[in-house]
């Protein structure tokens, strides 16, 4: 449970950063907050020959809300979300999905954007990115990027993300007063990372009709997804007990789920319907939290 | 006023809740870093192991002169198998030690490690204990040609007989999977080889640490003496801290050998490895009712997986040959049949847990009562009412003595607490709206605080049971007490100072219970069992009141009047019915600085010793889980917890309810949560927290106690043991809860744990049926 030996750098700014990713990368390691990359070093499936900690790059730990969306820095921790962070209905989820990840002391360390980078693929932050379609910025010694959440994620622990790269920053889409928003997790214990989870967001049009439907999934196939056949069901109709029900059975037929110790494949096709169904119930519970 | 009944805040807990707590890490500074390298292969013989250059590290060559531990009973169908330090020729499961390496530091050892490259050719290993004992299996010992290392049959001469005349016939099949006992400390000890004596002070996590000296100096061939074994704040054990294991005697050798200090910090992973496993056992029970659902017979076999090895000091014997003595628990019925073995695989050695075996007899007699309410159409507690014992003492049809109880009076009055007809009714109301709650009933006995006795009819070469106290006042007055037990969170320093005030008449804060040191205390069993409140507290009553005796003899010399005319209480010598009184701090001053007034007959001092072997005493419960099930996701909810409990006297209400709470919550990950997965090439899939889960604060309900105190003969306080009822109960109460919960469906469980994902494969089933 002790790490095998590593180089620690702890680069003041940005360019720093880059400069060490450029010469190391390849056998180099980003420290966030830590909450997933240290208990892996400390098994030793991890063995970074470098570490680079970004808690020293301060110009980093940003969270900005302007007319555009949240713009979240790659040092802002989970717990930064415990209270809404920009208004409307993006604010509000955001703060309810927070409370599922794990428990508080990690909430305090962990990040936001530390998530999106490791990937995993039943991390709720993940699902928030690939179902908003969050820009993800990529900078490299060679210059910046746009990825977007829709194809960031390509697999477990395996992202667009090169490896002389930093991901700087997390833009993610304000929503006006016409979206609901409904999240809904299941996990075996309350801070475990979900065996199901479904993300709704749903913009209604002035006379009620769903207009955009945007509709993921996350742990259970090998990266977050968004479930088309879903969303093309929801759009044009009223919302309803009996539209819900039938998006359930959709998701559940349009998933290809995967089997692990956790959770067998029938199994999760199983939560998926229940995730579904219920993220939609709450996106448009009376006087509800998304 | 009495102390005994009073819930007084536990001594334990300042130097806990401060964080000043010392577990034998802290004392470990400086030490040089012991590190195992573990097989990664279930079974196999060893080709090569290649030390790197420059490193410490032995193999079992250089342990040549190490014994393996080799626990015995006598008894013709018993198997020894010797468990060596360091594996010998051939692993025999994932995770046994094949090599130690030291470094300087944890880090240091872990890169030792790290380079030592074992080579093992691997044999398909056994794993399952069904697959153990089918013909043609691999034999995990040659000298175990069926893999059953222990084997315990019984059978009354009426049995079949019974099953010709019975009305129904019940057959069940009840699995109990793999747990860890996991305690929050992982195993672990600190060998500090002191160069000027040559000793050995091991400080260490145990709950036995007389019994460790004994099997490590056994193991290595030295004297008992040269070996000082100490359990500082210990972080839980429930089992697993009883065994000495290889790594212990490879821990002392290896000081010995360096003559230096060393400490050896065992892992999450590690502990999860080869840190002792439990439960895993397969029961195929038949059960013969009459005409009245009147129990007439059981016949049973329970198939216990062991291991890979059988574990000191009990040897493996504990779980089948337990399951065979008491599974008839408290019911009676006068015929039974029963066939327990101990079945080696190659899988990580088990010991003793929290309950042993009684949480899967539990789960088969209670599953079996509901099942045959069932089949009966009668109400479940109806069908207890008409079996349960009420006669005391009662000789069950394996010759245990049943001391008084409640079995019937706990069911009655938690069935009551309940309201079971306003639950019924909102049941079938839920039902309507496509919710699905359940009700749970377990009624059970609890054996606890037994001696030699018991032990002795297992077989066992070592006789565990008894516990003796050495009680000293001393000049100031203030009472020393030296106990064998070793409490190691159950609260002792204060339910023996509560026992020891009211014998004495003293307060307890003047009682000092010292303990958990081979130097400084009698030799001893330690903590397991339920023992050590009824054991060491009813050894320390009986060194207390012959105190109180010596206290009298000496004051009557002191104030000139006769011992029978003499009274302690509160505090002070009392001659009756006068107004003459002497302080104890008088008496006990006097006792060592004047002994020359106190005649060569009487002596100086005030020290006296019991010993206390009884033949022990039942606690009973009834436990009633009230849940709700989501039939979409599987997941299990609870609405309310309930123990109806009978522990005799209760010495401190608040740490007989800790004991519940801690036994219910062990109870409920076993019926829900906690499963040591192996695949088929044995290799342990489940090896951190994120994949052995635990039940948190957040999935423990709240979990409401009521205590009726049925007074025994039994226990020479009074007290019944109470460690183990809340982790043998709560299952079966959970369990039928479930199976209450999803009667419209017709699923019935029969195994732990039951998890969402098994309660979903049940609904699919069921929902197919429906469909066709």
């Amino acid at each position: 449970m002790k790490p095998a030996a590593f180089q620690y750098h702890a680069p003041p700014t940005v360019e720093a950063m880059l400069e060490l990713l450029a010469n190391h990368g390849s056998d180099g390691k980003v420290l966030a907050g830590g909450q997933s990359l240290v208990p892996t070093m400390n098994f030793r499936l991890a063995r970074p020959a470098h570490l680079f900690d970004l808690n020293t790059v301060s110009e980093l730990d940003t969270l900005r809300a302007s007319a555009d969306g949240l713009e979240i820095g790659a040092l802002t921790r989970h717990a930064a979300f415990h209270k809404p962070v920009i208004d409307g209905p993006l604010g509000v989820l955001l703060a309810d999905v927070v409370q599922h990840i794990a428990h508080l002391p990690i909430r305090m360390r962990g990040t936001f954007a530390g998530s999106l980078a490791h990937a995993d693929p039943s991390s709720e932050w993940c699902l928030v990115a690939a179902t908003l379609d969050a820009q993800i910025t990529a900078r490299s010694r060679k210059g910046a990027r746009t990825l977007r959440g829709g194809e960031y994620f390509q697999g477990i622990y395996s992202t667009q993300l090169r490896e002389d790269e930093l991901l700087t920053a997390v833009r993610l889409p304000r929503m006006d007063a016409s979206w609901r928003c409904g999240f809904y997790e299941f996990s075996r214990r309350a801070g475990d990372f979900a065996l199901g989870m479904t993300l709704a967001a749903l913009r209604l049009d002035s006379s009620g009709r769903i207009a955009e439907a945007r509709v993921g999934v996350g742990g259970i196939m090998d990266h977050p997804q968004r479930l088309k056949p879903v969303e093309d069901a929801l759009v044009g109709q009223v919302s309803d007990a009996k539209l819900f029900a039938a998006a359930g059975d959709i998701a559940s037929r349009s998933v290809d789920p995967m089997g692990d110790l956790h959770a067998s494949a029938e199994y999760r096709r199983d939560l998926v319907r229940a995730t579904t169904r219920r993220a939609l119930e709450r996106a448009f519970a009376q006087g509800a939290k998304p | 006023m009495s102390w005994i009944g009073r819930s007084i805040r536990r001594f334990e807990d300042q130097t806990l809740l401060l964080g000043q707590g010392r577990f034998f890490a802290d004392t470990a500074q400086g030490a040089l870093v012991l590190r195992f390298v573990r097989s990664a292969v279930a079974r196999g013989a060893i080709r090569s192991i290649a030390k790197p250059e420059g490193g410490t590290v032995f193999t079992a060559e250089d342990l040549a002169e190490v014994k393996p531990i080799r626990p015995i009973l006598h008894r013709p169908d018993y198997v020894p198998i010797g468990q060596p330090a360091l594996a010998t020729g051939r692993v025999n499961h994932v995770g046994e030690p094949v090599a130690a390496v030291v470094g300087v530091d944890g880090a240091d050892a872990e890169d030792w490690a790290d380079r030592v490259e074992v080579d093992i050719a691997a044999e398909d290993p056994v794993v399952d204990v069904d697959a153990a004992l089918q013909a043609g299996a691999p034999k995990v010992h040659p000298e175990a040609p069926t893999n059953i290392i222990v084997e315990g049959l019984s059978r009354t001469p009426g049995l079949d007989a019974a099953f010709a005349r019975a009305a129904q016939i019940i057959e069940i099949d009840v699995r109990g999977r793999r747990q860890s006992a996991m305690p929050m400390e992982p195993r672990g000890g600190h060998a500090e080889f002191d160069p000027r004596t040559g000793r050995v002070t091991l400080t260490t996590s145990t709950q036995m640490p007389h019994v460790l000296r004994t099997g490590i100096a056994d193991c290595l061939g030295i004297a008992e003496s040269d070996l000082r074994v100490i359990a500082p704040d210990v972080g839980g054990g429930f089992g697993q801290k009883m065994p000495c294991a290889p790594e212990h005697l490879v821990l002392v050798w290896v000081a010995r050998k360096l003559r230096r200090s060393v400490v050896w910090i065992e892992d999450r992973q590690e502990n999860f490895l080869a840190g002792a496993h439990a439960r895993d056992q397969h029961y195929l029970v038949r059960a013969a009712f009459d005409a009245n659902a009147k129990l007439l017979a059981v016949d049973a076999e329970m198939r216990c997986n062991v291991g890979a090895y059988s574990c000191h000091p009990t040897s493996c014997g504990v779980e089948p040959l337990m399951a065979a003595a008491e599974f008839p628990g408290p019911y009676d019925y006068q015929e039974y049949g029963a066939r327990a073995v101990g079945v080696v695989t190659n899988t990580c050695m088990m010991a003793p847990y929290r309950g042993v075996s009684r949480p899967v007899i539990t789960l088969s007699v209670e599953r079996m009562m509901d099942t045959a309410a069932k089949r009966f159409g009668i109400d479940p507690l109806e069908i207890r009412r008409r079996n349960l014992i009420s006669k005391f003492p009662y000789t069950s049809v394996t010759g245990l003595v049943f001391d008084e109880g409640s079995y019937r009076q706990a069911m009655e009055r938690a069935a009551q607490k309940i309201d079971l007809p306003a639950f019924r009714a909102r049941q079938q109301a839920l039902r309507a709206q496509g919710r699905y709650i359940g009700v749970g009933f377990a009624v059970f006995s609890e054996r606890s605080g037994y001696g030699t006795p018991a032990f002795a009819a297992r077989k066992m070469a070592m006789v565990p049971g008894y516990e003796t106290v050495e009680m000293a006042m001393d000049p100031s007055g203030f009472v020393e007490v030296r106990i064998g037990a070793s409490p190691h969170g159950q609260g002792l320093r204060t339910t023996l100072a509560q026992i020891i005030a009211d014998e004495i008449g003293i307060t307890p804060d003047k009682v000092r219970v010292i303990h958990s040191d081979t130097d400084a205390t009698p030799y001893g069993w330690g903590t397991f069992a339920s023992r050590s409140l009824v054991l060491a507290g009813g050894a320390s009553k009986i060194a207390a009141g012959q105190l109180v005796q010596r206290l009298k003899r000496v004051a009557s010399v002191l104030m000139e009047a006769s011992a029978e005319d003499l009274d302690v209480t509160e505090g002070q010598v009392r001659v009756k019915g006068t107004d003459r009184a002497m302080d104890i701090t008088a008496v006990a001053r006097a006792a060592y600085h004047q002994s020359h007034r106190l005649g060569k007959e009487l002596g100086p001092g005030l020290r006296e010793s019991a010993t206390y072997d009884p033949g022990g005493t039942f606690s009973n419960a009834c436990h009633v889980a009230q849940i709700e099930v989501d039939i979409e996701t599987g997941g299990v909810r609870f609405e309310r917890f309930l123990a109806v409990e009978d522990a005799g006297v209760l010495i401190n209400p608040m740490i007989v309810d800790g004991q519940v709470h801690g036994g219910i919550t062990q109870g409920i990950a076993n019926a829900l949560f906690e499963e040591l997965k192996y695949d088929e090439s044995g290799n342990l899939l489940t090896t951190t927290l994120a994949d052995y889960l635990p039940p948190t604060m957040l999935e423990v309900p709240t979990i409401e106690i009521e205590h009726l105190m049925t007074t025994t003969d039994a226990s020479i306080t009074k007290a019944k043991g109470v460690g183990e009822g809340g982790a043998i109960g709560a299952p079966a109460a959970v369990i039928n809860a479930i199976v209450d919960a999803l009667a419209p469906f017709g699923i019935e469980f029969f195994e732990m744990p039951v998890t969402p994902e098994r309660i979903r494969q049940e609904l699919r089933r069921a929902e197919k049926v429906r469909a066709a």
